[in-house]
């Protein structure tokens, strides 16, 4: 079968389930950064996809998920300072020990 | 069958399994591994479909940069050799089917939806063209946004140095 539109949708679909699945069954802050990360990867792939086929005259879809890429790296930078902060007091990273965040 | 379809096939195939591996794995080191190549076979599909630009930003952004800031987190906060714990089977059982379900209905709505491109002159992703379309000032330009990640990049840099700041000890 000749790959086109339905066959990238059905992997960014997939990728984007994939990424909530484990979004669901982890408990370790990075395991579950790393799922978040897999989820904007696929709305990325999502967004390239239907510019190469639908709108090819446009460039929106292209620089959405430039802008994405650049606001997903600002996103692991803070949320990994965070997790830092975190193990430092708290000696864990587990989202179950995390439960009074207070100042 | 041609060469470019079984590429495409190889590349969604290596995307899907090492994803699905990368959250599945009860090895962080492991994980991270199988993530970077799910992000290599994104970029190989940026390839694919003649994206140049944005393949090689992903590949210096993702692979390059969030995967070596993951890795260090990592050593900073990981024994190393730990397995991570298992959870609970149920939880697992029940997260998985709810996830097949809203799959299965995105597919399905998909699959029955035709979508309808237009006719208009392609105009093709150089670099060229994404630099006048990002630095335009006119219609269609997007020096805004441009303007606006650049200034949200240096407030993540100095909100990361500020969280991450060791507080100071309390002198008596």
């Amino acid at each position: 079968m000749e790959p086109g539109l339905n066959q990238l949708l059905f992997i960014s679909t997939a990728l984007f389930f994939i990424g909530v699945f484990g979004f669901f069954t982890r408990r370790n802050l990075i395991t579950m950064l790393m799922s978040i990360e897999l989820v904007l990867n696929s709305v990325n792939l999502n967004f390239i996809a239907f510019n190469k086929y639908l709108w090819p005259n446009k460039m929106d879809g292209l620089f959405f998920s430039i802008f994405i890429i650049a606001i997903a790296a600002s996103e692991a930078a803070v949320a990994i300072a965070i997790i830092i902060n975190l193990y430092r007091s708290h000696h864990s990273i587990d989202v179950s020990t995390a439960e009074e965040m207070k100042f | 069958m041609s060469g470019s379809t079984i590429i495409f096939y190889l590349l969604a195939a290596l995307t899907l399994v090492s994803g699905v591996l990368a959250v599945t794995t009860r090895q962080i080191f492991r994980a991270l591994i199988f993530l970077l190549f799910s992000l290599i076979g994104i970029a190989g599909l940026y390839f694919w479909m003649q994206y140049d630009f944005v393949a090689a930003v992903q590949i210096v952004v993702y692979v390059g940069g969030i995967t070596v800031l993951i890795i260090f987190s990592i050593f900073l906060t990981q024994q190393s050799g730990d397995l991570l714990p298992k959870q609970k089977i149920s939880r697992q059982i029940f997260s998985a089917l709810a996830v097949f379900c809203a799959f299965a209905l995105t597919m399905l709505q998909l699959y029955q939806y035709s979508f309808k491109a237009t006719t208009g002159e392609a105009v093709l992703p150089t670099v060229s063209n994404i630099g006048d379309r990002m630095l335009g000032v006119r219609e269609n330009g997007f020096a805004l946004p441009f303007e606006v990640v650049s200034i949200l990049l240096l407030a993540a840099l100095v909100g990361c140095i500020v969280i991450a700041l060791r507080s100071k000890p309390a002198t008596t």
